[in-house]
């Protein structure tokens, strides 16, 4: 099938689809007026019920937890794949031996001011903190785990930007980035687990409310959230390190 | 027609994603109209749950009771985000491992995978 | 407050459709960027800070740090054939 035969195809499916769907989308509730019950009646308990001012956090972790797990071990089954379709290869390790020290096209930049150097180490301290505080107040504003667990799984690049590949080299590689990730999904799995010992449903918010509004509230919704964070935080920097495992130890052949 | 905007602005999201697969020349490109098309997801569930003069459900600082938009789809649209991440990281991974094993990057060029 | 969002979502549908017809894949990339962050306009302006503050981590960080470093691998690889050629 030529390029021109596919365009045509997809245009007469796309009119097609299109056709049927604006069809379908003018008998749907009219923008800007919501009238389902379910979101109103949520919003309304969850404050109640849950301690949590944060409503859409309390869903994702509490009433819908179990599908929150098993996003979980989504992505923690798919930095297992990055992992295992980006390890690497015995011969490809021969041919990284054999090949020139300085090939040209990593040569062409102007070394970083010590300016920018020494700004970079102060901002990743800040950088770690705001993402802790993202992370832990999710029960409370907008913010949890996820989020948290990103932004701190950014920090290292900061410093790799920053042409600190030593210690950029350091954190990402660390084994112990590893052993964090299987804890952060071993730990919601255990919390929903401690349920049923108690007696109740899997994944019931088992733990003393508090007061609404402090940060230690909420029971497991905060609880569940800072193992989100561990748990995402570990697999961003897994990804970030498999993809640049090559050409950091090419940059390590050349120090040498 | 403006009453059912962003359903419309969905399904063009969608055919726009549809289109950059099929007319791609580079596996990144594939990916990324992927992402695109993934995006279309988030406009239909916004719109599903938007009322208009609706707060935001965060009851930090307002009294519960009062009218918000619906929270249920803005945690649909939460783990949305989670799986785009995740699909984009392992599909990167697949393409960055065909091109060291083929030495191309184009969808067409791929024929030497068949069986 | 109606008409922004609107704007937006036409800004949206012009950007993604300009995203797909790029051709140059790094060109593409910063396209995704700002098309990430115009979600993340538009989250906010539809009321769902969570989601949007979510989109600002993943569609302006972590995915164009995703695509760049596959990108930047793909030619490292590139750049090591060529020069292993060379040699031999």
């Amino acid at each position: 099938m030529t390029r021109k035969h596919r365009l045509l195809l997809f245009l007469i499916g796309a009119i097609g689809a299109g056709f049927v769907y604006c069809a379908g989308a003018g008998n749907m509730p009219p923008w800007t007026q919501y009238r389902g019950p379910y979101g109103d009646v949520i919003a309304g308990l969850a404050v109640f019920q849950r301690h949590a001012t944060d409503t859409v956090n309390a869903i994702t972790y509490d009433y819908r937890g179990f599908d929150t797990l098993g996003e979980e071990f989504m992505l923690f089954s798919a930095v297992t794949g990055v992992m295992l379709l980006l390890r690497p290869e015995k011969d490809e390790k021969d041919a990284s031996a054999k090949e020139p020290r300085n090939p040209a096209s990593f040569r062409d930049r102007a070394a970083l001011s010590e300016t920018v150097q020494v700004f970079t180490t102060a901002v990743f301290g800040l950088w770690v903190l705001f993402g802790i505080y993202i992370g832990t107040h999710g029960q409370l504003t907008p913010g949890g785990g996820f989020q948290g667990g990103v932004i701190i799984a950014a920090a290292p690049m900061l410093l790799y930007i920053a042409e600190n590949t030593d210690a950029f080299r350091r954190i990402v590689s660390h084994p112990f980035v590893e052993l964090l990730e299987g804890f952060g999904a071993a730990a919601y799995a255990l919390i929903g687990l401690a349920a049923l010992a108690v007696g109740v449903p899997f994944l019931t918010n088992i733990l003393p409310l508090g007061t609404t509004g402090n940060v230690f509230s909420s029971g497991t919704i905060a609880l569940i959230s800072a193992c989100v964070g561990i748990e995402v935080t570990a697999a961003f920097t897994l990804v970030i390190f498999e993809y640049l495992r090559e050409i950091l130890s090419r940059e390590k052949n050349q120090e040498d | 027609m403006l009453a059912h905007y962003p359903y419309y602005i969905a399904a063009w999201i969608f055919l726009c994603g549809l289109y950059g697969i099929v007319r791609s020349r580079h596996l990144v490109h594939t990916v990324i109209s992927l992402t695109i098309l993934q995006t279309s997801t988030y406009v239909l569930l916004l719109a599903i749950g938007f009322r208009k003069g609706g707060y935001a459900p965060i009851f930090a600082d307002i009294h519960p009771g009062v009218v918000t938009v619906d929270p249920i789809v803005q945690a649909l649209m939460l783990t949305d985000v989670v799986v785009e991440a995740t699909v984009v990281a392992l599909l990167l991974a697949m393409v960055v491992k065909a091109h060291e094993k083929g030495g191309t990057t184009s969808p067409d060029d791929l024929r030497y995978m068949r069986g | 407050m109606m008409i922004l969002g609107t704007g937006l979502l036409t800004l949206i549908a012009v950007s993604a459709f300009i995203i797909v017809r790029t051709d140059d894949v790094t060109n593409q990339l910063l396209g995704l960027g700002f098309y990430g962050l115009l979600f993340a306009l538009m989250f906010f302006v539809f009321q769902a800070p969570d989601v949007a503050l979510s989109q600002i981590t993943v569609g302006a960080i972590a995915l164009p740090l995703m695509i760049m470093l596959a990108i930047t691998r793909m030619k490292h690889r590139e750049a090591v054939n060529r020069a292993g050629k060379k040699r031999s």
